[in-house]
């Protein structure tokens, strides 16, 4: 008998059941789509965390932050000076294995206002234009402000769509987009223009999301318009994404000049800097790189290590576990699910063997060998669990609608070819594996006592 | 030499500790072409000796050959092998199965024997005209009356042309009048020259073929071979 004549009696048999097989196949088919629907749903995840992190810089990026003076050196504290523009220009300097640094200088209490509308950034920076490179900004409308710009202190910023949708309206809710550009704002009291605006950051989802609204009618006036959270719909996206669209930049000089005063000493105000940002050249160096700018920066300050590199390393590493982990508890999960179909198939089996020990006994009689009807009862058994298997493919699409339609996430389902050959091959070994044992026994059948069974 | 050549057969079964003589030191011989019946009554051992021969039983001691090949050593694929190519079955209860048309029924020793399917169809098609049934091939056996289940069934025994073909009591399971015409067909077959051997318990029967070989407690009891007596002509 060849394997083609083995699986037409395969289908024929599975026909010929067809309420029984279609229950069996249902256990590998939600164990094919629930791999698969797993799998894509943590694929959707890992790129919105990647997707986050590059936004973030990347990994190239480093920033150097403020240390508590460790104790052996604690008699020094007085002379500490903290992290200075004069440390960015050293770093300039001496360290070459950097790419580009820009000084970060942060107020928490800047409030900008026009007319009756406030607004209080999350992210609002005293920097260098060289902030728009290494923080991954994107101009929309405007320009950047210049080092003239920064050498003069002028009251110019560059400022998100948050600050925008607060200030003048988003375009959810005017039908249109506002460019602010030369529009004149008051924070904390003083006159600043607008030079410049970023482009609207979101995740993919959201960007889809916006387009297909686009797409619909405008809603139905007469329904009560509301807006969800503080500046629209527009921030419902992730931290990294509100973050982000938060940002309003200006100059490092006007930030020191007009926002420092208070706290500085009679005649200056304090020149620390939040922080320093900067990237390496080459991501394989980055211990090098760090190395590097500590030295550096150990001499500008004397010695005493009141500073610390920050990497996003950390962040990466978190990314990857966090991956990894979901990964295995989701794909033990699903494994079970489909071993448990394999046990339901290797049941059916058993039972349809069963059943048929008279038609084994027929068949042997006539001359069907122990090959023979071996092959015939697993080539069922892969039957079965390979259409459940095909069918599972499909039907993990329809699974990941379905889950997205109960938890909507940030992070779109990303369904991979990787996952769905796996999800396959295992169908596959499960109908093998759950078909042996069956097989064996209806093979060992001896024909006398087979034809004789009532 | 003789199709089959039967030397000192035993087949011995232990029951809880007892031994049962199933055949005990059997020895006989069936020439090509001869029409011979199998008699005894049940639990005797005919039966136990018609698996022997048909490669479906091994025996305990003894040995016997078939066209030649000496069946004791062969192996099991061996012995599938001999069964679907020089061995025909014809059984009381049709053994068909229920689910294949009666063609398909006919081509099932066909697809062991890895036969391309036109000609399987052919072969089937020929058969089924043999015993008169070519207009009843997309029937299901259960469709089929009792002689007609039994008509197929002795189709897909000769579908292979085998060297010899075995009937356990083929007539058990039908009224005397269709038994009678089943047995018409065999004698018919035999004239064409096909080895024909008939497992019976009823001496009626038995007389229709040329030669009786009777068992009795495992051993054969009286041999009769009606063409040497000139009381049939062969």
């Amino acid at each position: 008998m060849n394997i083609f004549n083995a699986i037409t009696i395969g289908f024929k048999e599975i026909w010929a059941h067809k309420f029984r097989s279609l229950l069996t196949m249902l256990g590998i088919i939600l164990g094919v789509s629930s791999l698969v629907a797993m799998s894509a749903l943590i694929t959707g995840m890992e790129n919105g965390m990647k997707e986050s992190l590059v936004q973030m810089g990347g990994i190239e990026r480093i920033r150097v932050e403020d240390q508590d003076i460790p104790p052996y050196q604690s008699h020094l504290a007085d002379q500490a000076v903290g992290n200075t523009v004069n440390d960015v220009y050293a770093l300039q300097q001496s360290a070459p294995l950097l790419r580009a640094i820009t000084p970060e200088m942060r107020t928490r209490n800047a409030t900008m206002t026009r007319s009756d509308k406030r607004f209080s950034s999350w992210n609002f920076v005293g920097t260098w234009p060289s902030a728009i490179e290494i923080n991954e900004h994107t101009i929309e409308h405007g320009r950047m402000f210049n080092e003239i710009d920064d050498e003069n202190a002028r009251n110019v910023c560059v400022i998100g769509t948050a600050a925008r949708d607060a200030l003048f309206g988003s375009p959810e809710e005017l039908g249109r987009e506002i460019n602010p550009v030369g529009e004149q704002i008051n924070i904390s009291g003083e006159i600043f223009t607008i030079i410049g605006m970023f482009k609207h950051y979101e995740s993919e989802q959201e960007a889809k999301k916006r387009e297909l609204a686009k797409s619909q009618p405008p809603p139905d006036p007469s329904t009560v318009q509301r807006s969800r959270g503080r500046s629209g719909s527009r921030s419902s996206g992730g931290f990294v994404w509100g973050y982000k669209n938060s940002t309003v930049y200006i100059p490092l000089n006007t930030m020191w000049l007009k926002f420092r005063a208070a706290t500085g000493t009679e005649n200056m105000p304090d020149p620390r800097l939040s922080q320093i940002t900067m990237k390496v050249r080459d991501i394989n160096q980055l211990e090098a790189t760090i190395q590097q700018a500590r030295n550096v920066m150990m001499i500008t300050h004397r010695g005493i290590e009141d500073f610390s590199f920050q990497t996003q390393e950390n962040w990466a590493d978190q990314i990857n576990s966090s991956i990894r982990n979901a990964r295995m508890s989701g794909g033990f999960i699903a494994a079970i699910s489909l071993l448990v179909g394999g046990i339901g198939i290797m049941n059916i089996m058993l039972a349809s063997i069963t059943e048929r020990i008279r038609e084994i006994g027929i068949r042997k009689a006539v001359g069907a060998t122990f090959s023979d009807v071996f092959i015939q009862i697993l080539v069922e058994s892969m039957v079965i669990a390979v259409v459940g298997g095909i069918v599972g493919l499909f039907a993990s699409e329809g699974i990941v609608r379905l889950l997205q339609m109960l938890s909507p996430t940030e992070n779109t389902p990303v369904i991979t070819v990787d996952a769905m050959v796996v999800a396959f091959a295992f169908s596959l070994v499960v109908g093998i594996l759950a078909g042996i044992f069956p097989a064996m026994k209806a093979a060992k059948l001896d024909p006398i006592q087979a034809l004789r069974y009532e | 030499m003789a199709l089959v050549e039967v030397r000192n057969l035993s087949k011995i079964y232990h029951l809880g500790g007892e031994e049962i003589r199933a055949l005990d030191d059997v020895s006989a011989e069936i020439e090509g072409g001869e029409f011979i019946s199998i008699i005894g009554p049940s639990g005797s051992g005919k039966s136990t000796l018609m698996h022997i021969l048909g490669c479906l039983d091994s025996p305990t001691h003894g040995t016997f050959s078939l066209d030649g090949t000496e069946i004791q050593n062969a192996s099991r694929a061996e012995q599938a092998k001999i069964r679907n190519q020089k061995i025909g079955f014809v059984f009381q209860f049709f053994n068909l199965l229920p689910k294949l048309s009666v063609l398909q029924n006919v081509e099932l020793p066909m697809i062991y024997s890895g036969i391309s399917a036109s000609e399987r169809r052919k072969r089937a098609m020929a058969a089924l005209e043999m015993v008169e049934l070519q207009n009843r091939t997309k029937h299901r056996p259960m469709q089929l009356s009792g002689g007609q289940q039994q008509r197929v069934a002795i189709a897909r025994a000769l579908v292979n042309n085998p060297k010899i073909v075995f009937a356990d009591e083929p007539t058990g399971n039908l009224d005397s009048h269709t038994g009678s015409a089943i047995l018409a067909l065999f004698k018919r077959l035999s004239e064409e020259g096909r080895t024909i051997v008939l497992v019976t318990h009823d001496p009626n029967i038995a007389a229709r073929t040329t030669r009786r070989i009777e068992i009795r407690d495992g051993k054969i009891a009286e041999q009769v071979d009606e063409t040497l007596a000139g009381l049939k002509p062969r």
